[in-house]
This record gives C-alpha cells, structure tokens and sequence, in this order.
C-alpha cells in the first residue's frame, strides 16, 4: 500500500462512495463539455480571455477594490474587511449584535467554510441554517462538503434519510422528492424567522459595485426576501473590472460547473431593498476577507485566485475521482484544493498539506477544463519545489532520494560505468526488492530488460563506420 | 493598523513586484453569445430556450386558465395593478390577494408578478423588486407566472448585462427552483416555484 496520505483515503472509501464520486464528476465532465462546446463557437478562445481579465484584476487588485468599495458605498452598503478568520467571525458577529438577530440563515459560502463561521457563531448561541440542500444536510452531520458545487457527492440517499430521520424531519424515507420537499416545509419557518441571512458572492463588479449570486435552489432569494439584515462573505479576489465582465464569466460559469447556459437564480444586488418593497434586507453588509489570499498574490501560485470555483478540474481529475473531497484534508479538494489548500494553509500549515501537489499525474486535464485558464500543473509543480525546498516531509513522502542520482549523473566516467554495470540489473529478482516506495512500485509490475549502453555503442560504430 | 489598511498594504506590496502586469483584454461581446441557442431568436427562440429548462410557456390566456386549472390552484398573490389584467384569464373562484401574509406562506397555490424582461438566448425571465412589490409572492407559492411585455424582449445575456436596470435588487430566472444534490437525481420545486410559468401580455 503506498505511504502517500490521499492514497490512504482512497483505499479506505466504501465501495458505494468512490462509485458516487466517480458517477458524479464525471458526468458534470461529460455536461460540461457538451454544453460547452455546442453553445460556444471558441469555448477555448473565451477561457483564455476570461483568465486574462482576471489576472488583470489580480494584477491590479489594489486599485479595483478601492473602486469596487467606492462603487458598494455610493450604493448604499456598508463595507468592511477581516484580515483572517477571526475577525471574520467576529465582525460577523459584531454586525448580527448590532441589529439584535439570533436567527441567521445562510447560503452557500466557501469563504465561511475557510474560516469557521458555523462554528463560531453556533457555539455563541446562534440559530444558524445552512439553507442550501446539500450544505443543510452536511449541517446536520456535522460534516464538511466534499465538492465545490456538490458538497454532497460523497453521500448516497439512504444515508440522507437516515440523518433526517434522526433529526425529526419525518419517518425514514430515501425518495429524493420527499427528502427535497421536507427540507423545502423546514426551511420556510425559518426564513421567515431568520433577522439576518449570510451569503457569498460569485463576482462583484468593481463598475457598479453589483453582487452576483447564483443558485439552482432559489435558497439564497429566499434568505433575501425573508431577513432585514443581508452579510455578505466576499473573498477580495472576486472582482471583475466591468458590468460586461460579468456576461463573459456568467457564461462560462454554469456552463463549467453544472452544464446549465446559466444556473436557475442569478441575482444582481447593488445594496439594500428600496423603501417601498416589502420585502428584502434593510442593510447590505459586504466584508472583504483577506484570510491570506494576499501571501498567495505574493506568491509565484498567484494564478490560483482566479478560480471562480466552477469544480471543473475535480470533475475531471482522475485523482479526485478516486479519492473524493475530504482526501485533501481542507476546504478546497481536487486540483484547485492541491494548490490553493497548501498556500492558505500558511507558513505554519503548508507542510502538514504539502504532500497534495504530488497528488496529481500532471496530466493537464484540470487546466484543460479550465474556465479561467488557471495553469494547475504548473502551480503544482511550483509548489513541489518549495515543499522540498522547505524539507517538509509530507512533501517527500514516495519521493526516491535523487542524491546518488544526481552524484553519478554529474560524471561522464562514472555515468557510463554504471549504463554497463547496470546490465547485472537483469540478472536481479528486482519484484523482491523489499525497501520503500521502490518495492511498493515493483511489486506489481514488471521493468523491460535493461538495455543500458547500447545507444552510445551505436554511435559509435556509426562514427567508425563513416570514416 | 486597521484590517483595511493591512490588506491594502499587503495588496500593494504583491502588486508592485508583478514583472508584467496583464493588460486589460478588449473583446467583442459577440464571442460570447450562443449562436446555436439564440437560433432565429425573437419570442420563438426564447421559447425554445425557456421550455428546455422546463419553463411553462403560456401563448394565451387560455393556457394560463387551463394551468391554474390542472394544478387546481385556488388563493393567488397578485398586485393591484395588475389584477384586471388577469382576472379574466382565471379559472372561476380564484381568490387574488393584493398583499403576501406571511403567516400564511402556505395558502398562497400562485403568484402572478410583472416580469421587466426576457432574454431569448437562455429562456430566462428578468424581475426587479420595482416591479415586484415583495419578493416573496415571485417565490414562495408553487407557482409563479410572469407577465412579460411583448416588447421587452433581449436577445442575449450580454444585451442584458449591458441593459441592466438601476434596480438594487435585478434577478435572472431560468426556469422552476431546482436541485441535484441527492444522487444527482434533478427535483424542482426545491425552496422556490416547482412551475416557472410566463405569459406574453
């Protein structure tokens, strides 16, 4: 068995759960690419242009935040920034102080999964829901999504109904409609009785300071129709520069993560409801997290931020496939997880991650698959060299030690002597080798015979031959 | 140091070492339409596009009174202003309801509301709150017809980016409420309409 840590998940999944994973990704795969490539007449042209809009914005993120700000004020919203995930939570907290909510509903946020909001607000006594279905049911358990887009692929339906079952909402009953229309009589009590809702934000257009939210479920809508205060999570990375940025990465988005031209609710807010409506928040609180998104701009992985978190490339990922989301030990799996998860794991965390750059083939699919046309092989590969660099050891777990290598490699004389001595390699029962990851390899396969040396007798003669 | 002033230097001190800076890309918003969707485009096209998210479109006012009829529909939401308009499409002892009570979410089967526009590339309906006095009658009763006019019509989701309306609060509906969560089997109806329906008016 190999002493890689995902490798390690992956042989403990139950069979029921790597065939669930498996079917899941890749069939958003096989969507992905009809839709794609049917709608768009250069799909491929669009992803590069939509990369280069974001690297743009990275590139200038000083000033498109200061213009988004200035666009999200003159709004009417009130904008504030957490520098980690503490004050995240606590502004969070201090915001539902201050207008006296007890009762919280939420949307989906990534960004509030990185910095532990549940958590923090449940154990100050919140009633907090998670309003998404997946997301709801993943409360329920006290687990942790496993897919950016769906957070429960890793679950089946009788497990589903024997979490509602446990807590209250009806007899055991695994039928996906019922399961949907129980959570759908559960939900509406409490957006109607939730003070205040939590949401993310897809883009924000630093042009008109406008939020875009989308969702299949209409969740999101109903939290903003039923609550007085809306917060919104926003990563400081998810600007584009103009309104018509937004068609460009609106396209590609839903087309990416679930096949659709465009998901079911797209919402565009540009601050708090009209006098005269009757419903939605009297008060648009945006907070900007930083949560160390700036060390990754400082970084040489700085293309990472322009993922718009599509959950194209762990769809695709064999890797992945195999080992579904929680192999990666953070908030963010599969390929974007492998680069994005180590970094904001920081200085103290990225050794305990640094064995998830190598959990990839560097196949090149991820990057293929690409909205943004984020170079995932490449960061990996930046990553491996700084987890050896640093000497972290999750980093060189199955790594070969390369110094011998390197020592022979380096002498023309030594380097030939060993081609031909090498010969004696095909006299050795090399299948019992006993030691490492060398051993764990050749265990079930077979090498072709050596050859060492022939190509330069080759040349050789040839050199001889021709004189 | 505020947490403002923190991220802006931090931002700052990454951004001044970029060797080069990306430029912003001019392209035509033409390279993003779906040709093969927009078809011949106009109503038919939106048609098209709005029946393959399983959206109900209604030609007539007939369709809208056969609709309310299978679904045996009885309590409805509806703005004043827009109620003479439909009253004489509805099936006999419907009850419109100008206000949404919110203690009584459950007994509304319908809600009528004023749609600002369409577009035909995605077969998706335009709201803004100025139009839709309280969000929750567009939302919470199963099912939700949209009037649009016959004029509004978009062609594609860059014409209505480019003519997004001043509104704090524009929503883009593409068809009923819908989920995958659970085993990726597709159910509608999950917290919003189970029917999007729209009524050319």
């Amino acid at each position: 068995m190999s002493s890689q840590i995902i490798d390690q998940y992956a042989n403990k999944l139950g069979e029921d759960v790597r065939t669930s994973v498996h079917t899941g990704s890749a069939s958003g795969t096989d969507k992905r690419f009809k839709v794609l490539f049917d709608d768009l007449p250069d799909a491929n042209g669009l992803r590069t242009t939509a990369g280069n809009v974001k690297q743009h914005t990275l590139d200038h993120l000083d000033k498109y935040l200061e213009q988004a700000e200035r666009a999200l004020i003159s709004n009417g919203a009130k904008v504030h920034y957490a520098w980690d995930s503490e004050t995240t939570c606590s502004q969070v907290e201090n915001i539902l102080k201050q207008a006296s909510a007890r009762t919280v509903t939420k949307s989906k946020s990534m960004v509030s999964e990185e910095v532990g909001l549940n958590e923090s607000l449940l154990k100050k006594g919140y009633d907090l829901v998670e309003t998404d279905l997946g997301e709801f049911i993943l409360q329920l358990d006290g687990d942790h999504p496993s897919h950016v887009v769906k957070p429960i692929i890793h679950k089946n339906r009788a497990e589903i109904a024997r979490t509602f079952e446990k807590h209250g909402l009806g007899e055991y009953n695994d039928e996906p409609e019922i399961i949907t229309r129980r959570a759908r009589e559960f939900m509406r009590a409490k957006y109607l009785a939730a003070e205040a809702t939590i949401t993310g934000a897809n883009f924000i257009s630093a042009e008109s300071g406008r939020l875009c939210i989308v969702t299949n479920e209409g969740n999101s809508r109903f939290g903003l129709a039923g609550a007085r205060i809306q917060i919104a999570l926003v990563g400081i990375e998810k600007i584009v520069p103009r309104d018509a940025d937004l068609a460009l990465m609106l396209n590609l988005l839903g087309r990416s993560a679930t096949g659709q031209a465009l998901t079911v609710y797209t919402e565009f807010i540009s601050g708090p409801k009209p006098v005269d409506s009757v419903s939605g928040p009297e008060e648009l609180h945006v907070i900007f997290v930083n949560n160390r998104r700036t060390e990754v701009l400082d970084s040489n992985c700085r293309e990472i931020l322009r993922c718009i978190r599509c959950g194209a490339c762990m769809n695709v990922c064999p890797v992945y496939r195999q080992a579904s989301g929680h192999a990666y030990r953070s908030v963010y799996p599969g390929p974007l997880g492998a680069v994005l998860s180590p970094l904001l794991a920081g200085a103290e965390g990225f050794s305990e991650l640094a064995d998830l750059p190598k959990a990839s083939s560097l196949c090149g699919a991820c990057n293929e698959v690409c909205p943004v046309d984020i170079p995932i092989p490449d960061l990996l590969l930046r990553l491996r060299d700084k987890g050896k660099r640093e000497k972290s050891s999750n980093a060189a777990t199955d790594s070969p030690p390369m110094g011998a290598w390197s020592w022979v490699a380096k002498s023309p004389s030594l380097w030939r002597a060993s081609l031909r001595s090498a010969n004696m390699l095909n006299l050795l029962p090399y299948e019992k080798i006993p030691f490492g990851p060398l051993g764990r390899w050749t265990k079930d396969r077979t090498l072709p015979p050596w050859r060492g040396g022939k190509f330069r007798a080759w040349v050789k003669n040839r050199e001889k031959e021709a004189k | 140091m505020s947490d403002r002033e923190r991220i802006f230097e931090a931002i700052r001190t990454a951004v001044a070492k970029t060797e080069n800076p990306a430029p912003l890309p001019e392209y035509s918003m033409d390279s993003t339409v779906s040709i093969s969707r927009l078809g011949a485009g106009g109503w038919s096209g939106f048609q098209k596009n709005f029946e393959a998210v399983n959206g109900d479109f209604l030609e007539t006012g007939e369709d809208l009174k056969a609709l309310l009829t299978k679904e045996k529909a009885k309590v409805g939401y509806c703005p004043e202003n827009l109620q003479d308009l439909v009253r004489p499409h509805l099936p006999e002892g419907i009850e419109l309801r100008s206000n949404f009570d919110r203690s009584k979410i459950n007994e509304y089967d319908f809600g009528i509301t004023k749609a600002t526009s369409a577009i035909a590339e995605t077969g998706t309906l335009i709201l803004e709150d100025s139009k839709t006095p309280d969000r929750l009658g567009a939302l919470a009763p199963w099912i939700h017809i949209a009037l649009v006019d016959k004029s509004s019509l978009l062609d594609t989701v860059a014409t209505a980016i480019k003519s997004l309306p001043k509104d704090p609060n524009v929503i883009w509906v593409t068809g009923p409420s819908k989920t995958a969560d659970v085993e990726g089997i597709l159910i509608e109806g999950v917290h919003g309409p189970g029917i999007q329906a729209c009524l050319l008016v």
